[in-house]
C-alpha cells in the first residue's frame, strides 16, 4: 500500500546496510511511511515490515518506542515545542503555554479544524536556541518568542 | 545559531556558518591532509592509535573515556568485518554541539572516521544522527556524497587499497540511544535497550561484529590530533585533559551558543564569553556537563576550570560539556522536576529499579513542587535513589538519581520550603521574568 515514491526512498536506505540485515532500514522506512500518510496506521506498519521481510510486531515495536512515530492521526501539522530544563530557563514552557493560549487546545490534542497537533516535547539539541519548535519532525524553528510564533501561525494557517 | 567564540580554536577555525562546509572549503583549510598522508605514507595502525592515545583525546560524549585506548581494544588482525560508528544522538539536555559540528564542519567527522577506520581494519562505517535534526542528516548525507565523489571514502581510498565506506542512520526520538549499545540495537532495527556488558562493543558490537563508537566531537578533532602531532594536541588543553572543547553554554545568560575553548578555561571565563549572566543577575547554580551531571552551586562553580579533573573535584562531571546555567529566578524544585519527569518518559522500560524507580522519582519531585510535598518526601527520594543505583544495564537510571541527589544536597532548605509552606520560596512572577519571554521582543 506504500506508493512506489516511497518505496524507492525505502530502497535507498536498504542500501545503506549489509544485505542480511534489510531490518536496519526500518526506522528509515516507517518515517518515509508516516510521511506519506500523516500518522502511522497498523496498515503502513505491516507493509513496511512486509516489505523488510521481518515480523510486524518487530517493526510495530520499533514504532511505539520511538517518540516522533505517530500511532494515532495528527494533524496537518505537529507542532513541537521543547520544554526541557534548558528551553524552559529560556522560555520553552512559556511558548507551550503561549501556543496552547493561541490555538485553544491543549497538548497532545489537535485544533477542531484537524490542523494543529501540540506536543509537549524532549530535548532537541538545539538548547541555545530556545524556544525552539518542530514542525512535523523535518523543519526546526529557533528563538520563537511571541513575534515568531505568531508568524509561524499565521503561515501554516 | 553558531559557534559565537572561540580561545585557540582548532575545530572552529575558518568555520563561517553556512558557508564554509562544503568539502572544497574543509580542502582550502587544510581538510583530508591527514587522511591523504597517512593512506600515500602507509603510517601503521599502531602509529596512528598512539598518536591519538599521545594526544590524551578524551570522549567527548559524556563518559571522558581516553579515545586511544578505546581504539586500542579493536582486534585489529581479526579478519571479518569490522565497524566504526558515529554517536551524533545528541539528546542530553543542554547539549548543542555535535548539531554545529555537523552543520558547519562535517568533513572533519568524515575525515576522522576514516581515520580511525584505517586504524582499526574496519570497512564500514555509520554515523547515527539524532532524530530531531533532520536539516543536519540531509547536510551530512551530501557531505558524503561530495567525500565519496572525491574518492575519501568508499572502494580503495586514494589508490592505497584500503576501503571504507560511511553512511548516515537516522534517529527518531529516543533519548536512550546515546547509549552506545542500545544505540547499535537501534542501527540493527531493532527498539533501543542497551545490551549487557560485557561483551562489550570492541569484541561483540553491530551486527555482533567488533565495533567501536565515538562521539561526534571525538571523531571530528583526531584530523587536527594527526596534523598537529598528539603532543601538541595534549600541549592546547591541560595534562590529562588534552586539547580544546566545545561548550554548548545554555539557560541564563546573555548569548547561550557554543563556544570552544582549551580544557582548563576557568568557568568564569566561559560564562563571561557567553555574554555573562542575563540581565545582570546573580548566578545560582550549573550544571556543568548536561542534564545527568550533579548540580553545583554557584561559589563552587565560579572556582571551577572547564576540564573533566578539574570539575570531578567540583563534585560533578564534564560530561558532554553542556553548561546550563541557572540565576536566582530559578526555583530548583521546578527545575528538577522538569529533569526528573525527562527520565521518567526516556527510561527504556528494561530494567525494573529504573523504569519503576524514575516514576517514583518523578512523582515525588512533581508533588513537592505542586504544594503536595509530605515531610519524609526528602528521605523517601533519597531512598529511591540509593535504590536505582548501580542496579542497572546502562546508566540512565545513576543519570536520573544524580540530579535528585545533588539538588537536595545543595538546596536542601529549597525542598523544605516548598514541603513545610507548599509553596515556592522564588516567586513565580520573578521566574517568569527570569525566562525572557514575553521581554525579549519588547
Amino acid at each position: 500500500m506504500l506508493t512506489s515514491e516511497s518505496l524507492k526512498r525505502i530502497d535507498r536506505e536498504i542500501a545503506k546496510y549489509p544485505a542480511d540485515q534489510k531490518q536496519s532500514a526500518v526506522m528509515a522506512a516507517l518515517a518515509i511511511a508516516q510521511e506519506e500518510q500523516g500518522w502511522l496506521p497498523s496498515e503502513a506498519i505491516e507493509s513496511v515490515a512486509n516489505y523488510l521481510g521481518m515480523a510486524p510486531i518487530a517493526a510495530y515495536e520499533v514504532a511505539s518506542f520511538y517518540n516522533m512515530y505517530d500511532l494515532r492521526p495528527v494533524g496537518k501539522y505537529k507542532v513541537s515545542v521543547c520544554t526541557n530544563l534548558p528551553c524552559m530557563l529560556s522560555g520553552g514552557v512559556d511558548a507551550g503555554e503561549y501556543l496552547k493560549q493561541k490555538l485553544g487546545i491543549g497538548y497532545n490534542e489537535t485544533t477542531p479544524d484537524g490542523l494543529i497537533t501540540l506536543k509537549e516535547s524532549e530535548c532537541m539539541g538545539a538548547c541555545g536556541d530556545a524556544p525552539v519548535v518542530i514542525i512535523n519532525n523535518r523543519r526546526m524553528c529557533s528563538w520563537m518568542q511571541p513575534e515568531q510564533i505568531d508568524k509561524l501561525l499565521a503561515e501554516l494557517k | 545559531m553558531a559557534i559565537l567564540g572561540a580561545i585557540n580554536p582548532m575545530l572552529s577555525v575558518g568555520l563561517d556558518g553556512d558557508n564554509a562546509w562544503r568539502l572544497a572549503d574543509y580542502v582550502k583549510r587544510g581538510g583530508y591532509t591527514a587522511l591523504r598522508r597517512i593512506l600515500e605514507e602507509k603510517v601503521s595502525q599502531g602509529d596512528v592509535i598512539n598518536e591519538v592515545k599521545k594526544s590524551v583525546l578524551r570522549g567527548r560524549g559524556g563518559a571522558g573515556f581516553p579515545t586511544g585506548l578505546k581504539w586500542s581494544f579493536m582486534p585489529r588482525s581479526f579478519p571479518g568485518d569490522k565497524y566504526v560508528v558515529c554517536n551524533s544522538d545528541e539528546g542530553e539536555p543542554g547539549t548543542f554541539k555535535d548539531r554545529d559540528i555537523l552543520r558547519y564542519n562535517p568533513h572533519s567527522v568524515i575525515e576522522g572516521m576514516a581515520i580511525a577506520a584505517y586504524a582499526m581494519g574496519a570497512g564500514r562505517g555509520y554515523n547515527y544522527i539524532h532524530g530531531e535534526v533532520w536539516e543536519i542528516y540531509q547536510r551530512f548525507e551530501e557531505a558524503l556524497d561530495e567525500a565519496r565523489a572525491a574518492g575519501f571514502i568508499g572502494n580503495d581510498l586514494l589508490g592505497s587499497g584500503f576501503s571504507f565506506d560511511l553512511f548516515a542512520h537516522h534517529g527518531y526520538g529516543a533519548y536512550i540511544c546515546g547509549e552506545e549499545t542500545a544505540l547499535l540495537e537501534s542501527i540493527e532495527g531493532k527498539k533501543g535497550q542497551p545490551r549487557f556488558k560485557p561483551p562489550f562493543p570492541a569484541s561483540f558490537g553491530l551486527y555482533g561484529k567488533p565495533t567501536t563508537i565515538n562521539n561526534t566531537e571525538t571523531f571530528a578533532s583526531i584530523p587536527y590530533i594527526m596534523n598537529l602531532g598528539g603532543e601538541s594536541y595534549l600541549e592546547a588543553g591541560k595534562a590529562n585533559n588534552g586539547g580544546t572543547k566545545l561548550f554548548s553554554v545554555s539557560g541564563h545568560v546573555n548569548r547561550p551558543g557554543n563556544y570552544e575553548v582549551p580544557l582548563g578555561t576557568p568557568f568564569a571565563t566561559l560564562l563571561e564569553m557567553a555574554g555573562g549572566m542575563r540581565a545582570g543577575r546573580k548566578l545560582k547554580a550549573c550544571i556543568p556537563g548536561g542534564s545527568s551531571a550533579p548540580v553545583v552551586p554557584a561559589a563552587t562553580m565560579m572556582d571551577c576550570t572547564m576540564d573533566y579533573d578539574s570539575i570531578s573535584k567540583a563534585g560533578s562531571m564534564l560530561g558532554s560539556g553542556a553548561v546550563i546555567v541557572m540565576d536566582e529566578t530559578t526555583c530548583m524544585v521546578k527545575a528538577l522536576e522538569r529533569l526528573s519527569f525527562f527520565y521518567y518518559e526516556e527510561s527504556c522500560g528494561q530494567c525494573t529499579p529504573c523504569r519503576e524507580g524514575t516514576s517514583w522519582l518523578y512523582k515525588v519531585v512533581q508533588r513537592i513542587e505542586g504544594g503536595q510535598g509530605r515531610s519524609d518526601d526528602l528521605e523517601l527520594l533519597a531512598s529511591v535513589t540509593t535504590n536505582i543505583m548501580g542496579r542497572t544495564i546502562c546508566a540512565l537510571g545513576d543519570a536520573a538519581s544524580m540530579p535528585v541527589q545533588s539538588f537536595i544536597k545543595h538546596f536542601r532548605d529549597e525542598f523544605a520550603y516548598h514541603i513545610e509552606h507548599r509553596k515556592c520560596l522564588v516567586p513565580v512572577d520573578v521566574q517568569r521574568a527570569g525566562s525572557g519571554f514575553f521581554t525579549a521582543t519588547a
